[in-house]
């Protein structure tokens, strides 16, 4: 489409917004963050919204049969994800298909010397989170939009690239007559197949890879932890109920219920054992991920008896996961999906936000899953952007502009470098096999265990409880 | 030499600028425009025009581009228009407090005409259908927002540069597109006999000469049962020594001699020339700075800069 088709449309969405969303077929969840919660919200609802996304699921949909076993491809959401999708609607569709919540967690290392486990009730909580597939998210979040009252394009491309106009805007004598100020505050996108489209912002959940920061000109800092992640879903002869981790020399296995008697596995290791477990045959691979699991690398720790804490006793009577026995994961009988492995890297964007143009989830941040958080910070920034999008729409201001934009970096990149902080922290941590140092974290986990205010406060900051969402 | 003339017409614009609520044209103001007509007269090589509307401009006589259409000239007035007009809307620019207090007044003037029109707080324009001025609008910080919410603006500046620049920032939105903006004064507008449903001066009153006769205007432009909405500093110690010691010769966020102290009103003083205008003063706030966060926020502290809305008495 030239620019010239455009302006009579221009013309016609005089008086609306427009804001554009960006996709990359990988980075498939990320579209679906902020679009639900603007269709919601009173002020946002008469928003223009154009898509770009290539995947051919939001045409067709997603098809899951029941029958089918999980795809390993999961994600856990914490309680304040929970309590967002609820909001908007979307949390009903997910309770139509396979999903678990789990209500205890177990975490403890190759050494044997201490564990930890977490049980929602010592926070006063229903569940520590829920584990959903991906296609179980995606397909519940685009029935809620489906269902919604509201104005949305979807352009089936990639985009190519993008044009802003900047602030200095000089006459050209070579321009070709068209006033300077018709294209004003808007950004220009190309696609791939040739179309294009004007937007007042642009807001790029396009993943890890993202183009369209790459377009802005944002650049980023980290670094490649050298380890990779194979994920796969396994059967075990009973249901599981809780989700383990154990820290292993290489990286930590984690085992996530994920409903009927299916778990996820992500195993993390360097990058060649990892490549050795993708391929070797099915049944080596149940194997090792057993001995993983049991006896594998180090004994179990001894199980701490009630009044046996030592110098913390007095501080765990309130708690009812310190008395808890340590207790073997269930086994794993059967391989029931493929392998998938990938890279594991920390990265975060320097900036959050430039003129009419904001990043979120992936494309501003990626984490080590060891806690299971990424996606939660995802949501979390989604549900951040359309509430200062609101805000700003409440007092008349131009979505495009920086200042508003930044409000949205300064609240999210406080608590995202929080979470990535601690993270990487617990990755360089648990990298290291040296005496002294697992010495000090056997004695991390036995005060995590023990002294209740401190298990409290680590269950409340991993269900997001920072980012709960403020009933307007 | 060619290079130093937008620095100058820069320089000149930012000490300019902040009379730019004088009702009376200034020396100043009309010095600029003197020297706006001479740039004109300089890249043009001829005699100045009188009316820069009506005759068509000649030819550029530099030009090595002969396919250049007549209207160039007019072009390269806007470029220059342009190219500073970025400064007035520059949010870290020396506009920057005005910018970050921005939507706190915004915030007042939603909540408090809401509620008074009886609009839906919720909704994305509840000014939709009603004819609002603002008074002093300098750039169109406050117009542009006011049109987003639906209102239908008009804008009204003393300095014909500030309606300019503020008419080729609203150019760039659709959605501002719409706003009115005249080089005029709220005494010429009564002399029209305009009405508006709600008349807004924010930051003016303590620039004006005869405040009570301002309110007066300000009045007569608002129709019986509508809102007049003013905001300015109070004239304590305390705003002495926060908005002018602090904002002029410690913080630098006005250039010295913006405000004298001696013109700021006193709450009380305001709502009575208000009420001898027949506007009754229905809410007032107050605006806090907190220096940590940059931001400013809505209280009740009306000890330095505070607003107040006021509805006209409809007899």
């Amino acid at each position: 489409m030239e620019l010239l088709q455009i302006l009579p449309n221009l013309a016609m969405t005089a008086k609306l917004a427009i804001m554009t969303l960006l996709l990359l077929e990988e980075a498939w969840l990320a579209w679906l963050l902020p679009v639900p919660w603007v269709a919601s919200m009173p002020l946002t609802k008469d928003l223009n919204v154009a898509i770009i996304d290539s995947n051919p699921a939001l045409s067709s949909g997603v098809s899951i049969k029941k029958e089918e076993p999980p795809d390993p491809r999961v994600s856990t959401v914490t309680p304040a994800t929970i309590s967002i999708f609820k909001e908007i609607g979307a949390w009903k569709y997910i309770e139509q298909n396979r999903h678990a919540y789990f209500d205890k967690m177990q975490v403890w290392d190759y050494t044997g010397l201490g564990y930890t486990r977490y049980n929602a009730r010592d926070a006063n909580k229903e569940v520590l989170g829920c584990v959903v597939e991906n296609r179980v998210l995606l397909s519940s979040l685009l029935s809620c939009l489906q269902s919604a009252d509201f104005r949305k394009t979807i352009y089936p491309s990639r985009l190519l690239t993008l044009h802003r106009n900047s602030s200095s805007t000089k006459v050209d004598s070579h321009s070709s007559g068209l006033p300077l100020h018709g294209q004003g505050n808007l950004v220009k996108l190309d696609l791939i197949d040739g179309s294009s489209l004007h937007a007042k912002l642009v807001v790029g959940a396009d993943g890890s890879k993202s183009r369209v920061r790459e377009l802005a000109g944002i650049k980023t800092t980290g670094w490649n932890y050298s380890q990779n992640a194979i994920i796969c879903t396994v059967e075990h002869a009973v249901e599981n109920q809780c989700a383990w981790q154990r820290f292993l020399p290489a990286g930590p296995i984690a085992l996530l219920p994920v409903g009927d008697n299916f778990s996820n596995i992500v195993w993390t290791m360097n990058p060649k054992e990892a490549n050795d477990h993708k391929m070797m045959n099915g049944d080596e691979f149940i194997k090792d991920v057993n001995h993983a699991l049991d006896y594998g690398f180090g004994p179990h720790p001894k199980s701490s008896m009630f009044g046996d804490g030592g110098i913390f006793s007095w501080l765990k009577a309130d708690v009812t996961s310190a008395s808890e026995f340590f207790e073997i994961p269930p086994k794993v009988i059967r391989l029931v999906s493929d392998r998938m492995m990938f890279p594991l890297s920390l990265m975060h964007a320097n900036n959050y936000a430039s003129k009419n143009i904001v990043l979120i989830g992936d494309s501003a941040h990626t984490v080590h899953p060891l806690a299971g958080q990424g996606v939660n910070l995802g949501f979390g920034d989604a549900f951040a952007l359309s509430r200062v999008i609101a805000e700003g729409i409440a007092v008349g201001t131009d979505i495009g502009e920086v200042t508003m934009l930044k409000k949205f970096e300064v609240e999210r990149k406080t608590a995202n470098i929080a979470m990535m902080a601690i993270l990487d922290g617990f990755q360089k941590a648990y990298s290291v096999d040296f005496g002294p140092l697992n010495i000090l974290r056997a004695a991390a986990f036995h005060v995590a265990q023990h002294v209740s205010p401190l298990k409290r406060g680590i269950i409340s900051y991993a269900s997001g409880e920072q980012r709960l969402p403020l009933f307007s | 030499m060619a290079f130093k003339l937008p620095n100058q017409l820069r320089a000149l614009y930012t000490a300019t600028n902040y009379h730019h609520h004088h009702r009376i044209l200034s020396p100043l103001a009309g010095a600029s425009q003197s020297f706006v007509f001479s740039l004109r007269r300089l890249f043009a090589d001829v005699p100045p025009l009188s009316d820069p509307s009506s005759a068509p401009p000649p030819l550029y006589p530099h030009s090595t581009k002969t396919s250049l259409a007549p209207s160039s000239l007019n072009q390269y007035e806007l470029a220059k228009f342009a190219a500073i007009a970025e400064t007035w809307w520059d949010s870290e620019g020396p506009f920057k407090p005005l910018h970050a207090l921005n939507p706190t007044r915004l915030a007042f003037i939603r909540s408090t005409l809401c509620r008074h029109f009886r609009r839906d707080s919720y909704s994305a324009k509840p000014f939709e259908g009603l004819k609002f001025v603002d008074v002093g609008c300098g750039g169109g910080i406050l117009s542009e927002p006011l049109a987003r919410m639906g209102a239908t603006v008009t804008g009204v500046d003393a300095v014909e540069k500030n309606i300019k620049i503020a008419r080729l920032h609203a150019d760039l939105d659709p959605s501002t597109s719409t706003i009115e903006y005249c080089c005029t004064t709220a005494e010429k507008l009564v002399e029209e006999q305009r009405t508006f449903d709600a008349v807004i001066a924010l930051e003016v009153i303590e620039h004006v000469a005869e405040p009570a006769e301002f309110c007066k205007s300000l009045a007569t432009l608002t129709v019986p049962g509508g809102a007049t909405v003013i905001s300015t500093i109070n004239r304590s110690i305390r705003a002495y020594a926060t908005a002018i010691i602090a904002a002029e010769y410690l913080l630098h966020w006005l250039p010295k001699g913006t405000h004298q102290w001696s013109s700021f009103l006193t709450p009380e003083e305001l709502v009575l020339i208000l009420q001898r205008a027949s506007i009754s003063v229905q809410e007032m706030a107050g605006f806090a700075y907190n220096p940590l966060t940059g931001r400013w926020s809505l209280s009740d502290d009306i000890s330095v800069n505070f607003i107040a809305f006021g509805t006209k008495n409809s007899q």
